[in-house]
């Protein structure tokens, strides 16, 4: 055997790798977070998030915007809280109104983390992108303290309204529970 | 002992190639060689002998810096072998070859490629060059014809002189031969006797044959050395070697079935064996 | 007394095996060799290793995908989860099957003809030849095979990977009539690069450094006799497969409980 015929076929070998690496890395594995794989995160407290996992997605309206980073326990409340890494082009839009729950995806399916989005509004996304001057941000604490305006959601911020997995047990409970009331 | 030590003295010690000092070796509890001691004459064909099984293998290795002996010294043009680093131990072995019992051609290169290969890892000619060294050494072995074969294609005998021409690519000082006629029929062991002895007169190098086929290598073989019993029992010149008077030597040389090497191997005695046997 | 003399001096025999074996690998890897002269070598064992084994690892991983899928399906369908076929067949494929069944197959195919082709090599003093011919036989023969048999292993996993999620594709979606974008889809949600692709990679890896370096080692340590080489040949074969599995689990373990 000749050794070009041989360094021919190694390259055919390895270029059949690298066209398998492409096809699981672009075909079948989803390419981290749409787009540039930017992000920032975001966090919730719940009461119990049922069998909610790390890497669960995270839908507005049914369209995957992130993931669930990562799970743990609030150290002084010990109720859990979840870590969500966003999409980056995300940041600033939602206004800190904005409630997540954690919803199932059919009768068997995996859980995930739905937010329904509050839009933030304008002077808010300003501010939270940092493009206000001195003497908004005076009026912003002003506004903060009457309740006046709510603030737009950035890196890092804590996400207030929140609702729980539905555990089957403690529907059952509450059901009886009614039953019994009546 | 002290007989076997007399022997041992050598002539001429700055005519040596190779000078086996007082070494000792042993194989996990086996002692092979105990106190041994000769050399090997600048440009002769040295032959060493013995019974097999006891270690002549065993010398070349020593002498390649394959094995390390428990004691004493193996002086190469007068370096030490045992005590060289890697580095000087593979520049010495430029500078030797061996040819194996098997030939050990590379199984996966043709003959000539074979050749080429000491040539090609050792200098940097450029491949014209190789192409006509490979060629004259293939025709001093008489195989050129035969250069794009592979080695499964070659008889026995002719693999054994592809090595050759292997072997004396890089014209080295000495070319150990590991029982070069071992399994040859008779005319490719003639072939094999008069290539070794030309080799030796052309390229006037130092050859040394370990073998036990008697009546081939006395008959190139100017300097003989007989090993048994761990140690050398008699060295001097083929005719010296046939008029020795040690029964030992004679009976080596001339084949005799029994002797001080007995027949038997050491047992209960024959009788008793039998009968024990019987009582059973 | 005797049981535990053998134990001890079995044990004793296993660390000097274990010793010797990094010894030659270390020889065989410490220094570099010249690239001029050695990547004809490892291309040359790369073609030997890695392209002649490209066919058995295809096969298989078409096949084995075939019956994932098959199999898969059956049991999915009850729940009306058929959909679901997709990221079961691809996670069972990049996370363990893939690096494991090609593994033990490279143990079959390439590592017991390593060990063959080096104990053969000492048998016929071809090992011994090199060295007298001031050649470093570890260099030359050993560390060529060794950057083969590292390289090949994970390119042959992740053909053996994507040859077996299209055969799983062919059987779900074109004879079972799974829908070809939620079989696509549903996989790209739950399948990701780091964890899954990239895991699968180093799983592959790692198996490759112990397959390969145990049939080098059967090989170069072998009694170089014919009986010698048969055993050392057996040999590979089973304790490469063998520690492959126990390294497997240790992997999944570290890998993918968190």
């Amino acid at each position: 055997m000749n050794t070009r015929k041989i360094e021919i076929l190694v390259g055919l070998f390895v270029a059949l790798g690298v066209i398998a690496f492409a096809v699981l890395a672009l075909k079948v594995a989803n390419s981290g977070i749409s787009g540039s794989g930017e992000y920032y995160v975001l966090n919730a407290k719940f009461e119990n998030i049922g069998s909610l996992k790390a890497r669960a997605p995270i839908k507005v309206g049914g369209v995957v915007i992130g993931r669930v980073e990562g799970i743990s326990i609030h150290p002084q409340e010990f109720v859990p809280v979840v870590n969500m890494k966003i999409d980056a082009n995300y940041e600033c839009q939602f206004s800190d109104t904005t409630s997540v729950s954690i919803l199932t995806s059919g009768i068997l399916g995996e859980q995930y983390l739905g937010i329904s989005p509050v839009i933030a509004s304008e002077s808010a996304r300003q501010s939270c992108l940092g493009n206000d001057s001195a003497g908004n941000s005076e009026a912003d604490e002003l506004d903060d303290l009457f309740g006046v305006e709510s603030k737009a959601l950035k890196n890092g911020d804590m996400i207030a309204d929140t609702k729980s997995a539905l555990v089957l047990e403690e529907l059952i409970g509450q059901f009886l529970f009614n039953q019994g009331g009546e | 002992m002290s007989i076997l030590a007399e022997l041992d003295v050598e002539s001429d010690l700055s005519q040596a190639i190779v000078e086996i000092k007082d070494v000792t070796f042993s194989r996990g509890e086996k002692t092979i060689y105990k106190n041994m001691s000769f050399s090997v004459p600048k440009g002769k064909i040295t032959a060493i002998m013995g019974p097999s099984g006891i270690g002549k293998t065993t010398m070349l290795r020593l002498i390649g810096g394959q094995l390390k002996p428990d004691s004493g010294d193996i002086l190469f043009e007068g370096a030490s072998i045992p005590n060289m680093t890697r580095r000087a131990l593979y520049d010495a072995r430029k500078n030797m070859s061996m040819l194996f019992q098997s030939g050990a051609l590379f199984t996966d290169m043709s003959v000539f490629d074979n050749v080429a290969f000491p040539l090609r890892e050792h200098t940097k000619l450029s491949e014209e060059l190789i192409r006509l060294v490979v060629l004259m050494k293939l025709q001093a072995v008489g195989l050129r014809g035969a250069s794009e074969l592979m080695p499964s294609e070659l008889s026995g005998g002719m693999a054994r002189r592809a090595a050759l021409a292997r072997a004396i690519a890089l014209d080295p000082e000495l070319i150990m031969y590991d029982e070069p006629f071992a399994g040859q029929d008779p005319i490719s062991m003639g072939v094999l006797v008069k290539l070794i002895k030309s080799l030796n007169e052309v390229l006037g190098l130092s050859s040394l044959i370990v073998t036990h086929d008697v009546t081939e290598v006395l008959s190139i073989a100017e300097h003989v050395v007989i090993i048994a019993e761990q140690g050398v029992i008699g060295s001097g010149t083929a005719d010296e070697m046939l008029a020795h008077s040690s029964p030992l030597v004679q009976q080596f040389l001339q084949g005799l079935s029994d002797g001080p090497v007995p027949f038997h191997q050491p047992a209960s005695s024959y009788e008793d064996a039998l009968l024990i046997q019987g009582a059973r | 007394m005797d049981f535990l003399q053998k134990l001890g001096h079995k044990t004793l025999s296993r660390f000097a095996a274990l010793g010797r074996s990094t010894r030659m690998l270390i020889g065989a890897l410490v220094n570099i060799p010249n690239p001029k002269k050695g990547t004809p070598l490892l291309i040359r064992q790369l073609y030997m290793i890695g392209y002649q084994s490209l066919l058995i690892i295809m096969v298989s991983g078409l096949f084995i995908g075939m019956v994932l899928a098959l199999q898969g399906y059956t049991v999915l369908v009850g729940y009306g989860a058929e959909d679901s076929l997709g990221p079961l067949v691809a996670l069972s494929l990049l996370r363990e099957l893939g690096p494991v069944v090609t593994a033990l197959l490279f143990a079959g195919r390439a590592g017991s003809a390593l060990t063959a082709e080096i104990g053969l090599m000492k048998a016929t003093e071809q090992l011994s030849s090199l060295e007298m011919m001031a050649i470093d036989p570890l260099k030359r023969v050993i560390a060529p095979r060794f950057w083969a048999g590292f390289i090949s292993m994970p390119i042959l996993a992740l053909i053996f990977s994507a040859v077996a999620i299209l055969g799983a594709h062919l059987v779900g979606v074109d004879w079972l009539g799974v829908d070809s974008g939620s079989f696509w889809s549903i996989m790209q949600a739950q399948v990701s690069f780091e964890k899954d692709i990239l895991n699968g990679i180093i799983k592959s890896f790692v198996f490759a450094l112990v397959v390969t370096w145990i049939a080098l080692y059967k090989g170069y340590d072998c009694i170089p006799t014919s009986e010698g080489i048969s055993k050392a040949t057996t040999e590979t074969v089973v304790h490469s497969s063998l520690a492959v599995l126990g390294f497997d689990f240790l992997l999944t373990a570290v890998m993918f409980s968190g």
